[in-house]
């Protein structure tokens, strides 16, 4: 017999483990849905480690009112076709309860404003796992997280004090009001998720694949012309054939040149190019550890 | 579409300036896993601090406090591939007090990749890498003599430090060890052959990483079924649908086989196997599954099932290899303890400590029971309810346990059943 696994089954599998572990150790877990390709791979795992039972916990958006129109419509169809539970998040609620406040000026974005609704959320719903689809070779603070990463009750992440982590025995014990939160696709790379997403056949939304758009050039990366955007006056709007490489709202997300139209040809793009997935996430440039201070007080 | 690439799992262990993150940053950087944007970035920074060539230690240092002071303080895990084989690597730290991170980055390995500046030869915490290697059974270790580039790729040099390993290591329970000379600064050895060390004819690090046989890695004798919780559809279509799910532990698991669960010794046949991708015929290691049976018995989370002529031990006289890892307190002898094994929850009482190891002579210890963050001891437990457990040799899955700490719910001890 042969006993051989190529990886990305075994990937799978580990994943499916992770998930299952999660829905046995916690009392309500609930799964961190973005929109981006991460997340959907996440839904369709989870399918598959509770089939033909529908999966145990909700999907969990938050929406910063900034999104793609085409990721709300995903979304929703996702949710039909899966017959799952959604919990929404809103930040403009956030923003009316002033609970945050809006940031100013011309890089303005909506991206820290998530960390306290997200929190907000967790709480309001009890959530005491939050399964989210970061991976470890998205970005060097994320290349040390544990799968089960314990949060406090202020929703921190404390990286020099991770418990260790060893074989496949994850410990989720916690004291009350603190939470965790799970990363099944720790070890899958931008390539496998795509290896994986066309050996699947799994949809995705539109902004994904090459299409015209409206954009303009800031710091050499390409945004797409939106209302949520102030632009400069020498930044001027052209037409061009671009894709996302990674969802996430309109103001932080970076879009590329690219002829992809089918899932192999981002797989041929992804395997030559040159540059990170999160090089066009405006969010991450803002200095060189902003993911780990973001990380710290409850990011994603 | 399916594709033929293997994974494989290797950790790095090295004292503090051994050149880990550098070598790792070699590997990525000649396998051409690095990206524009990522060397633009570290590229700006070593000119920043003055450095001379680029640093590509500063690809693996990712937290703040770790770029500070130039040494890796947790687990990173970096990614890259070849069309043989995608790897990953556990960079773990080599200074002292967090050896307990080495360990984790152990626990999953298939290759143990130690480091030894070529300089100072085989040093205390070469011994420490090489013994805790040895005691979570990395099936294969790899010793690379770095920096050779500062000792005039000497081989004289070179054979002396093996030699020094060899003896050391005759008396540590490993199967496979092999020696590269390498420079890590300037490339030597690791993907691209040596111009320097004509005198080694053995292969480069990448060639061994993507050669190196892991298929039999896995325990595929002993069938071992952990159940990690049950699928109940609750609906029509699916009405007396009844499914264990986990992963497969040891072994293999194909329909028709008669199996038996424990700890109710009830026994029944499989009936059906669910997969990710539908039914299969069979399933094994580490495949994760749903299996359904003939017999409706009564089986939960925890239960795990085996063949009723290949059973694992149920024991609550545990005796373990232990790795203690809280810095604030120590092993407390007839301490209670929340302990994991498998899919089991249980808690256990530490009724003895037999010695502890001096991992420099790997002398036992029964003078000074008293076992602190680091230390590696002999003990036995007893469990509030039997565990079904292989010896860690045999099983890494069933032989491994973590001991956590009750009042902060820390994992405090990693163990191996002997």
């Amino acid at each position: 017999m042969n006993y051989k696994v190529d990886h990305l089954r075994e990937l799978e599998a580990e994943s499916i483990f992770v998930m299952r572990e999660v829905a046995a150790q916690f009392e309500n877990p609930v799964l961190m849905f973005s929109g981006g390709k991460d997340s959907i791979l996440m839904v369709y795992l989870a399918h598959k480690a509770f089939y033909p039972a529908k999966f145990p916990f909700p999907l969990l958006h938050v929406d910063t009112g900034h999104n793609f129109p085409e990721t709300l419509a995903y979304r929703d169809e996702l949710v039909k076709r899966f017959d799952a539970n959604l919990v929404v998040g809103s930040v403009q609620e956030a923003i009316n309860k002033g609970l945050v406040s809006e940031e100013k000026g011309i890089n303005a974005s909506r991206n820290s404003l998530q960390t306290v609704t997200l929190l907000e959320t967790l709480e309001e719903g009890k959530f005491d796992a939050a399964m989210g689809g970061a991976r470890r070779d998205e970005e060097k603070a994320r290349a040390k997280e544990r799968f089960f990463s314990h949060r406090d009750e202020f929703g921190q992440w404390d990286p020099k004090n991770q418990r260790p982590e060893l074989w496949n025995l994850f410990n989720g014990r916690k004291h009350m009001g603190e939470h965790f939160r799970v990363f099944p696709i720790s070890n899958w790379t931008e390539l496998d998720v795509w290896q994986y997403l066309a050996m699947e056949q799994i949809p995705l939304p539109s902004l994904y694949f090459t299409h015209e758009r409206d954009v303009f050039r800031r710091d050499g990366i390409l945004l797409a012309d939106c209302e949520y955007i102030q632009k400069k006056p020498d930044e001027v709007v052209f037409r061009e054939n671009v894709r996302c490489r990674t969802i996430g709202d309109m103001t932080c997300t970076g879009v590329w040149e690219s002829e992809a139209s089918t899932l192999e040809d981002i797989i041929q793009e992804i395997a030559t190019t040159r540059m990170t997935e999160r090089g066009g996430r405006a969010d991450d440039k803002r200095s060189e550890t902003s993911m780990e201070d973001r990380k710290k007080i409850g990011y994603f | 579409m399916e594709n033929n690439t293997e994974l494989l799992r290797f950790t790095t262990a090295g004292s503090v300036d051994d050149g880990k993150s550098t070598l790792i940053g070699r590997l990525l950087f000649d396998s051409k896993s690095i990206y524009q944007d990522q060397y633009e970035a570290i590229e700006k920074v070593s000119a920043r601090r003055g450095e001379e060539d680029v640093n590509l230690a500063l690809l693996t240092d990712g937290l703040k406090s770790e770029r500070e002071q130039g040494i890796t303080i947790d687990v990173a895990y970096r990614y890259f591939s070849t069309p043989k084989r995608k790897f990953i690597i556990a960079d773990t730290p080599g200074h002292i007090q967090y050896t307990r991170n080495m360990v984790t980055g152990a626990s999953t390995a298939n290759v143990a990749l130690v480091l030894i500046d070529a300089r100072h030869g085989v040093v205390e915490q070469t011994k420490r890498h090489a013994i805790i290697a040895s005691l979570l059974q990395i099936p294969h270790l790899v010793v690379c003599i770095n920096k050779m580039d500062l000792v005039d790729y000497s081989q004289e040099k070179y054979e002396e430090i093996q030699e020094d390993f060899e003896s050391f290591a005759a008396k540590l329970d490993v199967k496979d060890v092999h020696f590269i000379p390498i420079s890590a600064l300037k490339g030597d050895n690791v993907v691209n052959r040596s111009e320097n060390m004509a005198w080694y004819e053995g292969a480069t690090l990448m060639y061994y990483l993507e050669n190196v046989h892991i298929a039999s890695d896995q325990n595929f004798i002993d069938a071992r079924f952990p159940v990690q919780t049950v699928i109940r559809p609750y609906n029509d279509e699916f009405h007396d649908y009844r499914g264990y799910a986990g992963r497969v532990a040891g072994g293999s698991f194909k329909i028709g086989d008669k199996i038996m669960a424990l700890p109710s010794g009830f026994t029944s046949t499989v009936k059906q196997i669910v997969g990710p991708s539908g039914d299969q015929e069979n399933a094994f290691p580490p495949q994760s599954v749903t299996l359904l049976l003939k017999d409706e018995i009564d089986i939960s989370r925890g239960d795990m099932i085996v063949r009723e002529n290949n059973r694992p031990d149920a024991r609550q006289d545990i005796d373990l290899m232990v790795c203690w890892f809280d810095h604030l307190k120590p092993l407390n002898l007839r301490g209670k303890y929340a302990i994991k094994h498998t899919s089991q929850d249980a808690r256990c009482i530490i009724k003895e400590i037999r010695y502890k190891l001096d991992i420099n002579t790997l002398s036992r210890n029964q003078e000074d029971l008293n076992i602190r963050m680091n230390d590696i001891a002999r003990i036995q437990i007893r469990t509030t309810k039997p565990l079904f457990i292989d010896a860690y040799r045999k099983n890494r899955i069933t032989g491994s346990v973590i001991i956590i700490d009750e009042s902060t719910n820390n994992t405090v001890a990693a163990g191996m059943v002997v």
